[in-house]
């Protein structure tokens, strides 16, 4: 009961009720604006946050992240445009409610299932965290560094069919974090002896670059969409009296929201897909999904609104985060000298709970204005794509010039920007550039730490923990291997099914036989035989 | 005819092939200039290498950069690459209007020179009505009054703010 009221004390103060209400009403609005997302809005207002309280900071960045999703579901609803990404599988069940009249009945429910799933998501975490305060001390050195190793895996395998790049983008990560003076040795690695790189390449710089200005180049360079929106009638909550209805696909996909996010890198997609999988299969009309199922629709707005708080945990319990958006929330502690980790929750118990009453503050601030202000907010959707892009641009400045007034800064956020924007046009993810220059830097702190003390390297998983992570690796590596295997399976299944070609050796000769006798097999060969004398020749 | 291999890969397939040879050029380069870069200590534990690091991550660029190139359904460029590198090119339009922008304001000032460029970039991206440029000026104003004045972000003020009368100085330096 102390822990709650000193959590309380923390929160009761006016900046931090305005970042309250500034992060719920901005994270909404981004949102619902497709095309900005809460990864531009954090990147662009991290170093404004730099000089407030961790609390006050840390809220707004939450409140964007939370509420974010929640706006993200009108444009997903009503024009079939997602506002976040993680909003793409709201347009299957929502749009089609849309189109056939049901728009306020659709977004009522999509508010009123994330509501549940943030809500639901804030007070699992409320009471785990008494358990996570025990568990958080038994990682040392090389837990971390295998939680961290860990967490990079997954975010790399999670990319199916992509791993492979996924995988080098996450290695240029890790250089870019190994860019700069050495701090142990005090040597210099890849800075070319230019001054400006002897301090490194800033995360924020990189991060506003690849996020950002990337964007703001996407949308300089498309076309601008001509949106027509439907007009809304109907009650805002018949959604809370429809959530009701179906208890159990609601707090299952709650569930697979809190656990996905609490594993680093699975994140959102991953929950909505298994709540929506899970949901589908129980249903009594599955033939409704993807048609205007509410089930559906409340599956995937449940699942991905449980993730924010969850995604807090590995973060606060052990300073890795899961995903960028953390991953650019870990920078906020950095500069207060606040280090989250197994400290944190053993010493500042009360400011992990303040966090995690401010976002249940937030989904409630989130859903009240949402259910007012609907009809109003709807018409930022208008704006064009081409105008956003002018916008971001201009916002990117002072993200990136105010960090520490530095052109070359700039420079190099522009050079991310193009570098961003050439990721986007092939549909290549910039997220695992992002972790592998976090998780880099903390992997080689405790790597260096955690073999200090050891002898022989066997000894470095000879913890229960430390052994148990070092499994879950195996099994995540071991997994992924089969996975690829299958799928080159199936693909050279697939292959010899749509094969004209005869694949038999005696054809194979004959075939070869009749190119030989052939007056264009004889020309070949002679330029061949007369290529292999001149090569000779040389000799 | 589109093969199965294509069919299954993840993306599109103009500026793939461009994009995985640079990607992988530069890698080995950067690898090649390890010894050179980096400095090997002696009497340290190899994990406590200042070499090490740069090690892992280049050489797992280098590995899974070849493995993806080996791994693409091409091994030729085709014009639609070609067009795609061109429009990668496109982009540095932007950039260099962002780093006009960049190195304009310590000089001529952050609302002077925001009151310019956000209507005169829309004007570019063809939004040239009254109406567009009032919102244009209206959002360069409100940039400046949310992130210099209410938020006080660190951006200094201007070398011709040096020129203005004393009194006025201090105010345009503090909030403009």
């Amino acid at each position: 009961m102390d822990l709650f009221l000193s959590a309380i004390d923390i929160l009761m103060r006016w900046d931090v009720a305005l970042a309250l209400l500034a992060g719920s009403v901005g994270g909404v609005l981004i949102g619902a604006i497709p095309g900005v997302g809460p990864a531009v809005a954090i990147a662009i207002l991290l170093p404004a946050t730099f000089s407030m309280d961790p609390i006050v900071g840390l809220t707004v960045l939450l409140g964007i992240y939370g509420s974010s999703m929640y706006g993200g579901a009108i444009p997903a609803i009503l024009i079939n445009t997602p506002g976040t990404a993680v909003n793409a599988l709201t347009t299957y069940d929502g749009y089609p409610m849309t189109a056939r009249g049901e728009p306020r009945r659709a977004l009522s429910l999509a508010y009123s299932a994330s509501f549940f799933g943030g809500v639901f998501s804030v007070i699992c975490l409320i009471l785990f965290a008494p358990v996570l305060a025990k568990v958080a001390p038994m990682f040392g050195s090389r837990e971390i560094f295998l939680a961290a190793l860990l967490g990079l895996l997954l975010v790399v395998v999670a990319h199916r069919g992509q791993a492979l790049i996924a995988g080098a983008l996450a290695c240029l990560g890790i250089f870019l974090n190994s860019v700069g003076m050495e701090p142990v040795k005090y040597t210099q690695r890849y800075t070319f002896g230019q001054d400006f790189l002897s301090s490194g390449v800033n995360l924020i710089v990189v991060v506003l670059g690849l996020f950002a200005l990337s964007q703001a180049f996407v949308l300089l360079m498309d076309e601008d969409e001509k949106v027509h929106l439907n007009k809304l009638r109907g009650g805002m909550f018949q959604g809370l009296r429809e959530l009701a209805r179906h208890p159990r696909v609601t707090a299952v996909s709650a569930s697979f929201g809190v656990l996905m996010g609490m594993i680093p890198g699975v994140g959102e997609f991953t929950a909505q897909f298994m709540s929506y999988t899970y949901a589908q299969k129980t249903s009594k009309r599955p033939q409704d999904f993807g048609n205007g199922s509410s089930e559906g629709l409340i599956a995937a707005e449940t699942a991905n609104n449980a993730v924010p708080a969850a995604a807090m945990v590995p973060l606060l319990a052990l300073g890795i985060p899961g995903e960028a958006l953390t991953a650019m929330m870990l920078s906020v502690f950095y500069v207060h000298n606040v280090v989250p980790g197994p400290a944190l929750f053993q010493n500042d118990m009360d400011f992990v709970v303040a966090l995690y009453l401010a976002l249940l503050v937030l989904n409630v601030l989130v859903l009240v204005f949402l259910l007012f202000a609907t009809r109003s907010l709807v018409q930022v959707v208008k704006i064009p794509n081409r105008f956003l892009g002018v916008c971001i641009l201009t916002l990117s400045f002072v993200g990136v010039y105010s960090l520490r007034n530095s052109a070359t800064d700039c420079l190099i956020a522009a050079g991310f920007g193009i570098f961003g924007f050439i990721l986007k046009r092939l549909s290549l993810p910039a997220v695992p550039i992002i972790l592998g220059m976090v998780l880099g830097g903390i992997m080689e702190v405790k790597l260096r730490a955690g073999m200090a003390r050891v002898k022989e390297p066997l000894d470095f998983i000879n913890r229960p923990i430390s052994f148990i992570l070092f499994i879950i690796i195996i099994l995540v590596l071991a997994s992924h291997l089969l996975r690829v295997w299958r799928d080159r399976k199936e693909l050279k299944e697939a292959e010899w099914q749509t094969k004209t070609a005869s694949t038999s050796f005696g054809q194979l000769m004959s075939r070869r036989k009749n190119s030989f006798l052939k007056d264009r097999g004889k020309e070949v060969r002679a330029r061949h035989s007369k290529l292999l004398r001149r090569l000779r020749g040389l000799f | 005819m589109t093969t199965e291999r294509e069919r299954r890969f993840v993306g599109p397939r103009r500026g793939q092939l461009i994009f995985a040879l640079v990607f992988l050029t530069l890698s080995v380069l950067l690898l090649a200039l390890i010894g050179e870069q980096t400095a090997w200590v002696k009497k340290t534990q190899l994990f406590a290498q200042p070499r090490f690091w740069p090690a892992v991550s280049l050489g797992g660029m280098v590995l899974l950069g070849g493995l993806h190139v080996y791994a693409l359904p091409w091994r030729r460029t085709s014009r639609y690459d070609l067009w795609e590198a061109r429009l990668w090119g496109r982009s540095l339009e932007f950039a260099v209007w962002f780093m006009g922008y960049v190195l304009l304001v310590p000089l001529v000032g952050y609302l002077p020179v925001t009151l310019v460029f956000v209507p005169l970039l829309a004007r570019r991206m063809g939004y040239r009505s009254g109406w567009m440029l009032g919102i244009s000026v209206g959002f360069a104003v409100a940039v400046v009054v949310v992130f210099k004045v209410v938020l006080g972000v660190r951006i200094p003020g201007a070398l011709l703010y040096d020129y203005l009368p004393a009194g006025l100085r201090s105010f345009f330096i503090l909030y403009l």
